[in-house]
């Protein structure tokens, strides 16, 4: 009896170590927080967690992200193209010089005529290869990209529609996918995203629709020195935070997006390592700035910025935050040195609102448009709950409008004097943006020119010296005065107290201990190709 | 019979429609723009308005809904504009998924609710119907994503006995019924069940219970019969009731089971349900409740034919 029993017990031991996973020591296993995984035919839907997951990893731009250091705000750096520069005497025309020798997955070489093809798949609808999918991801980064020619096999001529000198920025989210592997899947981009081909450090093995993608080595990548150490990465979409949470200390996979705060102390217990980091991302109030609007009063818009608390906020996040003191981060080359310093002063908020004429009988209406969720907005509804009562406590009638995410971006569409806002009475918005490049930092957001549904500038700031400003540094084409330009606007920003600025995320991914070599880059896209697992 | 189920299957039809017709209205009624979530934020009008006219957003309700009709009475439920998938792959495939879940909760559930409903139906002492009402009530009270969670914590995370997500083990595609997916049901499948399960426990003591005070009971008694005998009469006469209840359960469970799948990161149709809402994708949002209805409607008039089989008493108008 008990030898059948041991018998039995050994066969289940057996049969249990058969259906352990058979994983290679470079397997790298994350847990995303999209519920799909990202498209992967070229230009990367679910914002820039798809640009991480699905973008850099399977392809490359003609301009790519320096995403090997820590300590400094990440950087553009040549990708495809080994050179840009305008044509001198037209600034509206660029020269790209592309990289010689560069083989897509399929095999198929990298040229002129892809770069070509490429861009007519998603900005000429006429083109056989246009994809819509592919053409709503990727018009609005290129705005000012009207033209493209190949001049030779190697060289392509990129045409703006006004001198732009950021325009290398604009390029670095265009992602070039293989025609031949286009032509080989049927012309057919449903079957492309089974089967892509790109020229990325990873190829795609296996997609899973819903539950998994297989990305393994690329041997023949062409930048030597990123070659990936991992043998294989296996991307999992896991909307739910606690099911993440559970998956990495349960040992089903070893990374995880943005694990809930409440969770960290479990995780480390459990650990794991929570890594963050600084990166361009920005949780302000964008106000209105239309006539009547109390935010016109720069008195209120200071009080406001000195009312907030944010060492307590970070205290609610369980760390997870920069207090804010602009746009961007103290530290960032566009910092600048604004004169108004961002902190918390509940009696200098309390003195601004008595000379602006405010008082406890007629206290400053402002009425936030803020989500329950949604991409890069953190924990909106305790936070913004935080915030208001350090408003109302200095003196301000603020009151929300709550909505469901995509119901508020499709409110941000109109600007504040359009029928949503007016229906609903706001006079400020809340949504987190990416404040990556110059363009989606300063130009989108605070030039009079962008106004929805043109930009983002929904509160209709309109300032001449701003938008001269920010003029300045898109006309600027020598790199140190471009920075330079850039810290004039974000000074005046700042001075002006144009929004008001609260956090700025620190990107957090819970890791097993077995996850090593990995580099958090300043920055919302990473770099998967110089980790090892242990 | 025959002629039953096929008047039945014509009343189906303008139920058929009035469903349709209640899913387009409200997928289209929920605010926000379907496109507005497939592009950046930033993405200008003319990418929007083109898109809207790509996808056929930009004519008026009542054209999309006969264009959606149309199209769907060919079988064909659309394009995903998430994923550019066709819907009728994408829904089918996570139905697939779903039925698999659905049919091990209701077999675990209903087989449990059977013997503890029965036992409480039966039991001489008042501590068995108790404890069975009790497991009963908090089957029916307890919410089934928070048990999903307490049991991922207890199997999973603490003691890792159980995979805490997914459909199978890595490198696996589709389900297939060996113990390597087999044990990726397992806490789906628990936390799934428990509140048929309170329902069905419930109505299957009360049923019995209630059969069992009728005279016919006291007459197969008298006539000499012996327990067994007779709980097999008892068990006839609460079949309808019982099968009707679980025809209801069962339906729920293939429909309401988004919140456990999203937590088990299982790819049904509930977790198709919950990327179609936040991407806003309509027409998987429709294809798939659609589909969802329909599955219900066919569930009932199966029950409802299955009834009529077991209990001839029950005339249809």
């Amino acid at each position: 009896m008990f030898n059948r029993f041991r018998a039995a017990a050994l066969g289940l031991g057996l049969l249990a170590a058969s259906a352990a996973p058979a994983l290679s020591q470079g397997t790298l296993r994350i847990g995303m927080t999209a519920a799909d995984i990202p498209n992967t035919t070229g230009q990367p839907d679910q914002g820039f967690e798809g640009f991480r997951f699905t973008g850099y990893t399977i392809y490359d731009g003609l301009v790519n992200w320096d995403l090997s250091k820590a300590d400094a705000i990440a950087d553009i750096k040549p990708g495809l193209a080994t050179e840009w520069t305008p044509v001198e005497g037209d600034a509206t025309r660029w020269v790209f010089k592309l990289r010689q020798g560069v083989k897509f997955h399929d095999g198929s070489d990298f040229d002129a005529d892809v770069v070509i093809w490429n861009l007519e798949k998603i900005l000429n609808d006429k083109s056989p290869q246009f994809d819509p999918k592919q053409a709503a991801q990727a018009r609005s980064r290129v705005p000012t990209l009207v033209g493209w020619k190949a001049i030779d096999k190697y060289t392509v001529e990129l045409t703006t529609r006004i001198a732009n000198s950021l325009f290398p920025y604009d390029m670095s989210y265009i992602l070039y996918s293989s025609p031949a592997n286009w032509e080989k899947q049927g012309k057919d981009w449903v079957k492309v995203a089974l089967q892509p081909s790109g020229t990325g450090p990873f190829k795609v093995d296996r997609m899973v629709p819903r539950e998994r993608l297989e990305l393994s080595r690329f041997d023949g990548y062409w930048d030597k020195a990123r070659v990936s150490k991992l043998d294989k990465v296996l991307l999992y979409p896991m909307p739910e935070a606690a099911t993440r949470t559970a998956a990495l200390l349960a040992g089903q996979v070893d990374w995880i997006e943005v694990p809930a705060p409440d969770a960290i102390p479990r995780l480390k217990q459990g650990g794991m390592s929570i890594v963050t980091n600084k990166y361009p991302h920005n949780w302000a109030y964008q106000p209105s700035m239309v006539e009547g609007s109390a935010w016109t009063d720069i008195r209120v818009r200071k009080a406001a910025n000195l009312a907030v608390d944010r060492a307590g906020l970070n205290k609610l996040l369980g760390g997870l935050m920069i207090e804010s003191k602009g746009v961007v981060y103290p530290g960032h080359p566009w910092f600048g040195s604004p004169s108004f310093d961002i902190k918390y002063d509940p009696e200098a908020a309390k003195k601004l609102l008595a000379e602006a004429g405010y008082s406890a009988t007629k206290k400053p209406k402002i009425k936030i448009a803020i989500s329950t969720s949604g991409s890069g907005q953190m924990l909106p509804l305790p936070m913004n709950e935080y915030v208001q009562e350090n408003l109302n406590a200095v003196g301000f009638d603020c009151t929300f409008e709550v909505m469901e995410w995509n119901a508020l971006v499709t409110f941000s569409f109109q600007p504040v004097t359009g029928e949503a806002s007016a229906k609903a009475g706001t006079n400020g918005i809340n949504i987190s943006r990416a404040t990556v490049d110059p363009y989606s930092a300063f130009m989108r957001l605070y030039h009079s020119g962008f106004v929805p549904p043109r930009g983002n500038n929904w509160g209709i700031l309109k300032d001449p010296k701003l938008d001269e400003l920010i003029d300045k540094a898109h006309a600027s084409f020598d790199r140190a005065a471009q920075t330079k330009a850039l810290a004039d606007v974000h000074t005046y920003i700042v001075d002006q107290a144009y929004w008001v600025y609260i956090a700025h995320d620190l990107n957090p991914r819970a890791m097993s201990p077995k996850v090593k070599g990995f580099v958090q880059a300043q920055s919302w896209f990473q770099d998967l190709t110089t980790i090892t697992m242990q | 019979m025959l002629l039953y189920a096929l008047r039945r299957l014509i009343y189906l039809v303008p139920v058929a429609f009035g469903v349709s017709l209640l899913v387009f209205a409200l997928v289209h009624l929920a605010p926000g723009d379907p496109i507005s979530a497939i592009v950046p934020p930033d993405a200008p009008k003319e990418v929007i308005d083109k898109l809207k006219e790509y996808y056929g957003f930009d004519k008026p309700l009542p054209v999309q809904y006969f264009r959606w009709l149309a199209v769907t009475l060919t079988g064909d439920l659309g394009t995903s504009i998430g994923t550019g998938r066709s819907v009728a792959t994408e829904v089918g495939s996570a139905f697939g998924n779903t039925i698999i879940l659905a049919i091990s909760a209701c077999l675990l559930a209903f087989s449990l609710a059977l013997i503890l409903g029965t036992a409480a139906a039966y039991a001489k002492t008042r501590i068995v119907d108790r404890l069975v009402t009790s497991i009963a009530l908090v089957g029916v009270s307890v919410p089934h994503f928070w048990l999903a969670i307490v049991l991922v914590i207890i199997f999973s995370v603490e003691n890792r006995w159980l995979p805490p997500m997914g459909l199978g083990p890595e490198n696996a595609t589709g389900w297939r019924l060996d113990w390597p997916h087999i044990q990726h049901m397992i806490l789906p499948t628990i936390a799934l069940s428990v509140i048929p399960l309170g329902v069905m426990t419930r109505t299957v003591r009360s049923t019995i219970k209630e059969i069992l005070s009728m005279e016919f009971v006291t007459a197969l008694q008298a006539k000499g019969m012996n327990d067994r005998q007779i709980l097999i009469h008892v068990l006839k006469n609460a079949a309808p009731t019982c099968l009707a209840v679980m025809g209801l359960q069962a339906g729920n469970l293939i429909g309401g089971s988004i919140l456990i799948e999203t937590v088990f990161a299982w790819p049904g149709t509930g977790f198709l349900l919950n990327s179609a809402i936040f991407r806003r994708d309509l027409p998987i949002l429709q294809g798939t409740t659609l589909v969802l209805a329909f599955f219900f409607m066919m569930l009932n008039l199966a029950v409802d034919i299955i009834q009529t089989t077991v209990d001839p008493r029950i005339k249809r108008g």
